[in-house]
């Protein structure tokens, strides 16, 4: 297989994890930081969220730098759904697709990145659908802050800097991670 | 001009993002039920190089783009923020199947419901700013 095919593939792990880590050198020598949630923050403040609390009183000018990274986070997915990908499936394991059908009764074979059963139109224009995706992006959110980061600052950067604090929130991210997936999910589907 | 390159660093990210499946929800579900080491591998050897260019930075006192010498502040120490904070954001996590940074790269891939979990997380960052003196940190 030559590269040009290659890049239609799946990329693996020893080509992300290390790009990843090119891409949190590069914000660190633009003077910045690699934290994906602090966005939101920047969003809610220039929103005008100020208003309701000193949390949000902050210069969000300064962060507009973090909109544009979310910008081409937008075009980078764009490019790749478009012009990088021939399959659209996702090459999980055999294992997961069983677990797929006996934990949660999804089905294994969809030819998509997210399963028709949480975010298809189905799942839209129901009232527990649309519960479900809110209430999964408001804890993301909520918790994304409380910690003060989110997989990009602590489980990639902080502890690229060896802090015990990220150490505590990625254990964290697993525990909650885990419970979600284990208890309580095969509950909701 | 000057945000050019933060736009080029976002469209490198959302690009692996992308092809390396780490946007996929199922990819979240296999990793929370250990069976594949995928995941894995990207956040172990993404961590393993960070650390060796963290330090390596450290060490040579490297200067950023505007000649400032690098400066990575450690984080604060608290009892419960990173616990708590930590295990809510994993609940939202395994649910949604995505983090921040993948749910706008979800936008670009044409997964428009991705934006009702964008708009939950607004919600969320925006009730934990008014919450937050409630809250044990």
């Amino acid at each position: 297989m030559n590269f040009s095919e290659l890049i239609y593939e799946p990329w693996p792990w020893y080509v992300a994890g290390p790009i990843i880590a090119a891409i949190m050198f590069l914000l660190i020598y633009f003077g910045k930081d690699f934290g994906m949630s602090y966005n939101l923050k920047t969003l809610c403040a220039a929103a005008g969220a100020d208003r309701a609390s000193d949390f949000f009183r902050f210069e969000w000018q300064k962060y507009k730098w973090n909109l544009m990274v979310v910008l081409g986070a937008i075009l980078g997915g764009f490019i790749s759904s478009n012009f990088l990908t021939k399959d659209p499936s996702v090459d999980i394991s055999e294992g997961t697709k069983a677990t797929l059908v006996q934990d949660l009764g999804f089905d294994p074979s969809a030819a998509a990145y997210l399963p028709s059963e949480i975010f298809g139109v189905e799942a839209l224009t129901s009232p527990t659908g649309i519960f479900i995706l809110l209430l999964g992006g408001f804890l993301v959110g909520f918790g994304s802050r409380y910690a003060g980061g989110c997989t990009s600052g602590h489980a990639i950067s902080g502890l690229s800097n060896l802090q015990l604090p990220s150490l505590k929130a990625t254990i964290g991210f697993f525990i909650g991670g885990l419970i979600m997936t284990h208890l309580i999910m095969p509950f909701i589907f | 001009m000057k945000y050019l390159k933060y736009i080029g660093v976002g469209l490198i990210f959302g690009v692996v993002m992308s092809k390396a499946e780490i946007i996929s929800w199922y990819r979240i579900y296999e990793m929370f039920h250990f069976q594949s080491f995928h995941m894995y591998g990207i956040i172990g050897s993404a961590v393993l190089l960070g650390i060796i260019l963290t330090q390596a930075m450290k060490a040579a006192e490297m200067k950023t783009i505007e000649g400032e010498t690098v400066n990575i502040p450690p984080k604060d120490s608290f009892k419960y923020k990173y616990w708590l904070g930590g295990i809510i954001f994993g609940l939202g996590w395994a649910l949604s199947g995505a983090c921040p940074g993948p749910m706008y790269v979800l936008v670009g891939y044409g997964h428009l419901s991705i934006l009702v979990v964008i708009l939950g997380a607004l919600l969320g960052t925006f009730s934990y700013g008014v919450l937050r003196k409630y809250l044990p940190h």
